[in-house]
């Protein structure tokens, strides 16, 4: 067990190495065009681009900018943005906080919910409620995010007039403000993280060991709670995990939709803007994020599963 | 048991239907049962005949859409049909329990083997969690698992499949039911420890008072376990009666048949060969007229068997409760029929084609534990194979025998070249063919050596027709090359296999288990091998289905003189089709010799276990009772000495455990491999006592 | 047991044969009402793709009329049935023309996915060892991004154009694909049949192609369905952003964008587009239920 820990922590790390690199190859090298020209624009000339390199220590072999590259990033040196003129960890820091505020709210109603439902709907399958929420799940994951946001508002803003178009919080933190972007957010996950719970949970109940648990006599809610629930909530646990990732891909269509100071926003505008350190530690931040839930949701599914567990 | 108790269950006249979208599929007829307290009633038949179905109506579970459409099951004079949830609820675990096919399915995966067995007493009954523990374990200890308190802390993936199937039994024995029922127990667990739960089935009873009823396609284990007996046939009971007057006179043509396929030990594939049954088991609505057995029966009278669906008749002569469902039953005199299959002419063997000379076959695992890492053997080896040394000649059939874990598979991957071996050779046809793995291997070398799988269902490719298999073998042996030519050497091999022609394009799931295998077995024939491979390959098909397929492998290989290796675990099919037995334990070759000389003492102690477990429907048959007690060692870390030491009950002390035991040479042929001097071995008394004709005739007529 | 050569014929072999036999099981549709219904979106969205330049009443791309609803007349002749955006196109035509501008790059950028994904998962399922350790740990890097994040990335170094957003989905797609093929041929190369092909000599790739592949069809043409739902929702939300194709070529994502700021005196311009992106990612979705529920009817 300890094992397993230590080497999913160690290729956690070489993940980042290797994502660090490839950002670096990508944003900071000639690979997919000249940085400077993304920087300062087409219309610019070689004078002002040997300007810029020269100044921000392009004429640098690679393998020592990357070091230095490196260093700064472990450092806490983020570099400056160009979009924000100021440093970045000054940026992202505010714009982070905000969107785990959003993905909080998203998360606290979503997961309860889909969960429930997933439950129920697995335990008594194909009946009225199986079914009908087998079919609100898929027309919710067929809608996409800035589809339902479109819809929501034209109901909520345009319509009954009960909640504001935008969140982009101007006058300090308004709750109401919160309710649009992570409706849209519930709304196109839940489906998903239901159809998987009620997935596992169907599989669970046509099992022979529930069918044992069933055939010793048990009272049904002890069959349910005790022996289907243990086994069927697995895959749905590392799901959820994996749902962070999903969440920094999500936010950012509906950050930008309504106008959210989040840190979806900021990664966008940092690539509309070439603004390339923003980006380069935005896009680190993510992946650490994402990998850092990937390695919990590996270790604590093994945690769960008695058989890895004890082998 | 008197007749004067209350019967625990009673079915009558009871009607099992499915509905499904297709219509309505009876899968139970007409079945009626009674079972008294203390007995033990075996149901035995083939897949299909409802004989799972009758046992989950028991237990009211047949699931949304199965239902009893009439007659009644009546527990204790209650009938169970119209019990609401609640009273079943109360019934279940407590007074009815169920154990099931395979264990490790039937555990929970993640609670402790203490929480599942103690939650049985706790919800039935007002009991203290400290005591439901204790009953717990004490019970443990009454099924003969070992270490009970460590036991009930363990996860059942932490248990072996003969200590999970026990368990199951204590956990359906905890709150001392009225009647247990038990579908097919042993069928996932090896031999050699299906004996040891036979056992333990057939003590329950007597320890416990508990009546059960024991669910089962195999006739041997029944004998072994029960007083009466129900044969059904598609759906319903054709005859029913003791042990005694079924077994030694079956009055239905069905029944008769079933014993006919058997390979008891009076049977030999040249004198006196298996007569399978023709035809097949009728669909559940196809049911034919009249008696459902007519089509298939050699005793059929039109204008009789094929009016009217008709009732049970009771045996005169014969015990007061053999019943059996035939018309003509009076007529027909079995026993008359018995010299009556066809004489197959005995093979003359050829020279040596297999010589496998001290091959071993060690898999490297690496292991990365930290562990593994400080103290530097990062490579551990699994030793498969073990010194593995014999011989087969040109027309001879060898069985390889053991159980899992023993290294048969291995061996059969390494002469097939999915895999080289370590060390040693292995010579066919004068070729060391050990080293050379299959792709390096001739075309003409592939096709002589070819291999018959175990699991028919997964044996053809699901997604091609059967003739473009069988086309594409013939191409890559380069056999012919015509596309004409090929076509007819399909349907030349088709015919062989006893296959109809239009099978050609049929696609697998078109085929039933044994139509499957006989594919499987053309596919291997097609290069016109000189060896052939068979992966246990009737073990999972029914009885009657397995007995065509053997003898239709028996005629091929006299016909075209082909030596067969044939890997089994079933000592009965081995002891009627073999010539030599290589009996294989942990990767070593422990006994090996003509069937004869394994079969008789000396024996190997591993021999005689593996003998004296094989269940034999034969009455008149005596066993030596030998129960192994221990668990299979880990094939990573084998026994310093013999492999066999840590379960051997005759184990004669330290270098058992220390050394390995040398190779003793009892005849040309027959080794044994163990520590006991072979004066010893050669003083103990044969395992199975097979009646001659003069004995069988005295016991019959002492009746 | 019939056994006459009179009855039996050699068969016809060939590429035609196949496609017949593909077409037959769409009738097998029939079996699932949720499958017919999505096949039914689909195959309308593929129509109006195929017949555009008939039903497209106005041309795309001139401005005609701005800001007019639904159902008006337009001044030279013809009815604006969705109105017009704030420049003066025509919303219908727009979305009929947009149709195209989906159904060729996304099926497009799956096909590329796919077989990418399939060599991967094949090679890594069936060879195992170092071959198997290395896709897999690229395929886990990969998937590590969050998946806009990691197109936002790929489009703003290598630019947005068709190809490229073909080649950014197929980077992002394939290694969950391979994902996929990796674990159903983990499960069907321990079939016998598998062996049989082994013990026979056949080369490794033969029996990929051959034996495994053609047995993993079923789950792999319900992810098929679903991964084109997932790259038209990618294609939308690109377009959407400012990242997809360039103008003026309409496309759905691009249009909900262009017009939303004035969703409220207009809600048309923006929801009509929605609705056509949903309905048809919602017959891909309802297709793919649909196949699995006969696939496990099998």
């Amino acid at each position: 067990m300890v094992t397993l820990m230590v080497k999913r922590f160690g290729f956690m790390i070489f993940t980042m190495i290797v994502v660090s690199v490839i950002l670096f190859l990508l944003l900071e090298t000639d690979l997919t065009g000249d940085p400077a020209i993304r920087v300062l624009g087409q219309f610019s000339n070689e004078e002002q681009r040997e300007m810029w390199r020269e100044q921000h220590g392009y004429n640098q072999p690679v393998m020592v900018r990357y070091v230095k590259w490196l260093g700064n990033f472990a450092t806490g040196d983020l570099g400056e943005s160009i979009r924000f003129k100021g440093p970045v960890a000054d940026v992202m820091l505010p714009r982070l906080w905000n969107t785990a505020i959003l993905g909080f709210w998203t998360f606290a109603i979503m997961i309860p919910l889909s969960l429930t439902l997933g439950v129920l709907s697995g335990m008594k399958e194909g009946s009225k409620l199986d079914r009908s929420i087998s079919v609100f799940g898929i027309l919710t994951t067929s809608v996409p995010e800035f589809a339902s946001a479109v819809i929501f508002s034209s109901l909520f803003v345009f319509g009954l007039k009960w909640l504001p178009g935008t969140s982009s919080m101007s006058g300090g933190f308004e709750f109401k403000q919160l309710i649009l972007p992570a409706m849209v957010l519930i709304v196109y996950d839940f489906g998903y993280v239901a159809r998987m719970t009620r997935a596992s949970m169907a599989e669970v109940m046509t099992s022979q060991y529930v069918r044992t648990a069933v055939l010793k006599g048990l009272p049904y809610k002890s069959v349910i709670v005790k022996h289907a629930l243990r086994n069927a909530l697995i895959a749905p646990f590392t799901v959820i995990m994996l749902q962070i990732n999903w969440l920094l891909s999500g936010v950012i269509v509906v950050e930008f939709f309504f106008a959210y100071k989040g840190f979806g926003a900021l990664i966008l505008e940092a690539s509309l803007n070439n603004d390339i350190a923003l980006l380069e530690a935005c896009a680190m931040v993510a992946v650490c994020v994402a990998v850092t839930t990937q390695t919990l949701a590996d270790i604590g599914y093994t945690f769960l599963n008695p058989r890895i567990r004890f082998s | 048991m008197n007749d004067h108790q209350e019967p625990v269950l009673v079915c009558k006249d009871l009607c099992i239907s499915y509905y499904t979208r297709a219509g309505e599929i009876p899968a139970v007829v007409d079945f009626s049962l009674t079972v008294l307290p203390g007995e033990t009633i075996g149901i035995v038949g083939e897949s299909g005949c409802g004989k799972s179905t009758v046992a989950m109506a028991i237990m009211q579970y047949m699931g949304a859409n199965g239902g009893i459409k009439s007659g009644s099951i009546t527990f204790k004079d209650r009938d169970l049909n119209q019990m609401s949830e609640d009273e079943l609820r109360h019934i279940r675990g407590s007074e009815i329990a169920m154990i099931y096919q395979e264990p490790f399915a039937s555990l929970n995966p993640s609670l402790k083997i203490s929480t599942q067995l103690m939650e049985v007493p706790l919800a039935h009954e007002n009991i203290s969690k400290e005591e439901a523990r204790q009953r717990s374990v004490q019970m443990l200890a009454d099924v003969k698992l070992p270490d009970p308190e460590r036991l009930m802390d363990s996860y059942p993936h932490q248990l072996s499949g003969g200590q999970q199937q026990r368990v199951v039994i204590a956990m359906g024995l905890l709150s001392n039911p009225s009647l247990l029922l038990l579908d097919e127990p042993t069928t996932a667990l090896d031999v050699t420890v299906e004996a040891g739960i036979v056992k333990l089935v057939a003590d329950i009873s007597k320890k416990f008072g508990t009546s059960q009823i024991y669910i089962s396609h195999n006739l041997g284990l029944i004998l072994e376990t029960c007083d009466r007996v129900f044969v059904m046939y598609s759906g319903e009971v054709v005859e029913e009666g003791t042990i005694d007057s079924l077994f030694t006179w079956p009055r239905h043509p069905y029944t008769h048949g079933l014993f006919a396929c058997i390979p008891l030990p009076t049977a030999d594939k040249n004198a006196a060969p298996l007569k399978p049954i023709r035809g097949q088991l009728p669909l559940p609505f196809e049911r034919p007229q009249g008696c459902y057995y007519h089509p298939r029966c050699d005793h059929f009278k039109p204008g009789l068997c094929d009016q009217e669906h008709f009732k049970m008749a009771h045996v005169e002569k014969s015990a007061a409760d053999h019943r059996v469902r035939c018309l003509r039953h009076k007529e027909i005199d079995q026993r008359l029929e018995v010299a009556d299959g066809e004489v197959k002419e005995v093979l003359e063997l050829g020279k040596q084609v297999l010589e496998v000379d001290h091959m071993k076959k060690y898999y490297e695992v690496r292991d990365s534990s930290l562990r593994a890492l400080i103290s530097g053997k990062r490579i551990r080896y699994v030793k498969a194979n073990e010194e593995l040394n014999f011989s087969a000649r040109e027309g001879e059939t060898v069985a390889i025998v053991g159980e899992s874990g023993c290294g048969k598979s291995t061996f059969a991957k390494v002469l097939m070249g999915l895999e080289t071996g370590t060390d040693g050779a292995v010579r066919h046809l004068d070729n060391d063919i050990s080293e050379i793995a299959v792709r390096d291997r001739s075309a003409k070398q592939i096709g002589s050596l070819q291999m018959v799988f175990q699991n028919p269902f997964d044996t053809l490719n699901p997604s091609h027709s059967i003739g473009g298999q069988i086309s594409r073998v013939i191409k890559k042996f380069g056999v012919e090359t015509d596309k004409q030519k090929i076509f007819d050497r399909v349907m030349k091999l088709l015919d062989t296999v006893k296959l109809p022609r239009d099978f050609y394009f049929r696609k697998p799931r078109q085929l039933s288990g044994g139509q499957k295998q006989r594919v499987g077995i053309a596919r291997a024939f097609a290069g016109n091998p000189s060896m052939v491979i068979a992966d246990e390959p009737v073990s999972a098909l029914d009885v009657s289905v397995a007995a065509a397929v053997t003898e239709l492998l028996m005629d091929i290989q006299r016909k075209h003189r082909t030596t067969l290796l044939f890997i089994s675990h079933d000592l009965s099919v081995v002891r009627y089709l073999s010539d030599r037995i290589v009996v294989m334990y942990l990767g070593h070759i422990l006994e090996r010799g003509t069937t004869e000389q394994i079969f008789a003492p000396p024996y190997q102690p591993y021999t005689e276990a593996l003998l004296s477990a094989v269940p034999i429907a034969d009455p008149e048959v005596t066993k030596r009772e030998i129960v192994l007690e221990g668990n299979l060692p880990s094939a990573m870390n084998p026994p310093k000495g013999c492999p066999f030491c840590t379960r051997c009950h005759r184990r004669i002390g330290d270098i058992c455990d220390n050394e390995p035991p040398p190779d003793q040479v009892v005849a040309d042929r027959h080794v044994i491999k163990c520590h006991i001097p072979l004066e010893e071995l050669k003083k103990v008394a044969p395992v199975i006592h097979v009646p001659d004709e003069a004995e069988r005739l005295h016991a019959q007529q002492s009746r | 047991m019939d056994t006459s050569t009179a009855t039996t014929k050699m068969p016809t072999a060939g590429y035609g044969a196949a496609i017949w036999r593909g077409l037959k099981s769409f009738g097998l549709l029939r079996e699932s009402w949720v499958g017919m219904v999505g096949a039914f979106l689909v195959l309308f969205w593929v129509l109006v793709a195929i017949l555009a330049p008939l039903l497209a009443p106005f041309d795309p791309n001139s401005s005609i009329q701005p800001f007019a609803k639904p159902m008006m007349a337009a001044a030279k002749g013809g009815t604006f049935w969705l109105g017009t955006d704030h420049i003066g196109r025509d919303i219908l035509s727009r979305i009929i023309w947009g149709s195209r501008t989906v159904l060729i790059y996304a099926p497009l950028a799956t096909i590329c996915a796919y077989t990418v994904g399939i060599l991967m998962g094949l090679a890594a399922g069936y060879r195992g060892g170092w071959v198997d350790d290395v896709l897999s740990r690229i395929a886990d890097i990969i998937l590590s991004f969050p998946v806009l994040v990691l197109y936002i990335i790929i489009i703003a170094t290598i630019g947005a154009s068709g190809l490229n957003i073909i080649i950014a989905i197929t980077f992002a797609s394939s290694p969950g694909i391979m994902r996929i093929v990796r674990g159903l041929v983990l499960d069907l190369r321990n079939r016998d049949y598998v062996a049989a092909a082994q013990t026979r000599g056949e080369s490794d790739w033969k029996v990929m192609l051959v034996e495994i592949l053609p047995n993993a069809r079923g789950p792999l043409i319900v992810d098929a369905c679903l991964r084109l739902g997932y790259v038209i929702i990618t294609i939308g939300v690109l377009g959407f952003l400012g990242l997809g194709l360039p103008p003026p070529d309409p496309d759905w994502g691009g249009m909900v964008n262009e017009t939303r700021q004035m969703a409220m005196a207009f809600p048309h311009m923006t929801l009509f587009p929605c609705i056509a992106i949903s309905s048809l990612i919602l017959g891909f979705n309802l297709l793919a239920d649909g196949l699995r529920e006969i696939s496990l009817r099998d």
